[in-house]
């Protein structure tokens, strides 16, 4: 057994916080470089400079690159043979908050969705925990804005509607989604599983680099045509026209009821911010 | 950028009149900040019949929460949020003058109405483009609604502030136009 003392998680993810709000990973920055080449409109085409610029500042500044600087998503995958001496719930927290009080980021979360009173320090973080072999830990933060997230939905369909009732599903929730989400965006598309589990998968999916496909060659031609759809619909940068309306397409499946077609759509922005480390 | 129009806040109502959806402005003088909770406690205040904090004839508000700024900094990052949150209270606002919002993303159909009726346009600034614009940030200061953090109402001053009309006065629609040029079937 490797023991980790919890506090070692509140260190990681506190750095992570900070790093995930203001370097944005190469893979988004190269999409968004490919996208720039690949934009017709002239107005959709100084967006995407103005985003590749104002990544730029934010990394050479040490500032957010947005200013919502998001529901900390944090998910933690524990080695079998580990175990985390101390409360982990208590030590992500307090990695996130001081996280977000350190780095300057924007404290978002109210404490109650009626009631509405800021809790002033991030937290909670919405902690997502799995178990996997090995003796590591690893500990990943995507920061979440609201923006994209309230475009998000899922679907209990009846397994008729198969594939093609998925891709219309998707794609009418980009179209519906239209300029609010930050355009262009990414597509987290979460296929099976129960009700529940399967809006996670959607989350899941946004934690993979831009431009990796799908293991599973059905699933990777699935993405590419979610991509090719999605980007004929001509939302474009910000909404206002183009051919870019999606960086890319991911899609995660898990077995499911045999009287079920489970589909969520996680909708991400462009600010596709996610940070990872192991311990 | 050398097509964009320079335009000086507050505008006047011959900047509204000219201004088309898919112009791209630069925008210098000062702009009120209010997101959701500040604009429902505007609302709540004019339907009980009491003054605003701040004279609205004519202004710009801003949709925006920013990051706390870093020692040194007049603001921290600044960008847009989402402005059909905002849907519910812009007619009252626009009736009693404001003639400028800035925001992100499409704005119903009761908002145009109140454009067109009172004069007013909708510019979108670039979603996540946050500390970019904060550059054009001179000064800010809370008006009110300090309780709020991050949703007060702020007054700034920006130089250059970079916004595309979505929206103008006569009912033009950039969404709907650039849906139109650039979707295939
Ligand atoms: S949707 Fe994303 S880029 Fe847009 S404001 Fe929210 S977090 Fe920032």
């Amino acid at each position: 057994m490797r023991v980790i003392p919890a506090e070692q998680i509140t260190e990681a993810l506190k750095d992570l916080a900070i790093s995930a709000n203001y370097d944005l990973g190469e893979d988004v920055l190269e999409a968004l470089r490919n996208g720039r080449e690949n934009e017709g409109s002239p107005v959709g085409r100084e967006i995407l400079d103005q985003l590749i610029e104002n990544a730029e500042i934010a990394a050479k500044e040490r500032v957010p690159m947005c200013q919502d600087t998001g529901y900390a998503a944090v998910f933690v995958e524990i080695g079998h043979e580990v175990f985390i001496e101390g409360d982990l719930n208590a030590a992500v927290d307090e990695g996130v908050r001081q996280g977000y009080e350190e780095g300057y980021l924007r404290k978002s979360i109210v404490g109650d969705p009626l009631r509405r009173q800021n809790t002033g320090d991030n937290t909670p973080a919405a902690l997502a925990i799995d178990f996997v072999p090995g003796d590591q830990v690893k500990v990943t933060i995507a920061p979440k804005g609201g923006g994209s997230e309230n475009m998000s939905m899922a679907r209990q369909y009846a397994p008729a509607v198969g594939r093609q009732g998925v891709i219309d599903f998707v794609v009418n929730r980009v179209k519906e989604s239209g300029s609010n989400p930050c355009p262009p965006v990414v597509v987290g598309v979460g296929i099976g599983g129960t009700f529940d589990l399967c809006a996670r998968l959607a989350k899941k999916s946004l934690l993979r680099d831009l431009g990796v496909r799908h293991p599973d060659p059905f699933y990777a031609e699935l993405e590419l045509e979610l991509l090719e759809e999605v980007n004929k619909l001509g939302i474009g940068p910000m909404g206002l026209g183009g051919n870019v309306t999606a960086l890319d397409v991911h899609v995660e499946y898990y077995p499911c009821h045999i009287a079920s077609l489970p589909v969520a759509v996680n909708m991400q922005c462009h600010a596709a911010r996610h940070k990872t480390a192991v311990l | 950028m050398s097509d964009r129009k320079k335009i000086q806040l507050p505008l006047t109502p011959e900047d509204v009149e000219s201004l088309k959806a898919g112009d791209r402005v630069l925008l210098s003088g000062p702009l009120f900040v209010g997101r959701d909770q500040a604009h429902k406690r505007l609302v709540d205040l004019v339907e009980e019949g009491g003054e605003l904090p701040f004279d609205i004839e004519g202004e710009t508000i801003y949709f925006a929460g920013p990051s706390p700024a870093k020692p040194g900094q007049v603001i921290g990052s600044c960008g847009p949020t989402t402005s059909y949150r905002m849907d519910p209270y812009s007619p009252t606002l626009i009736a009693l003058g404001l003639r400028g919002m800035i925001g992100k993303g499409a704005r119903g159909e009761a908002v145009v109405d109140a454009m067109k009726e009172h004069g007013a346009v909708y510019f979108t600034a670039v979603g996540g483009a946050a500390a970019l614009i904060a550059r054009t940030v001179i000064s800010m200061e809370v008006v009110a609604y300090e309780d709020l953090g991050p949703e007060a109402l702020r007054r700034l001053e920006v130089a250059d502030f970079p916004a595309i009309v979505a929206q103008d006065a006569h009912g033009g629609n950039q969404y709907d136009e650039g849906l139109k040029e650039y979707a295939r079937s």
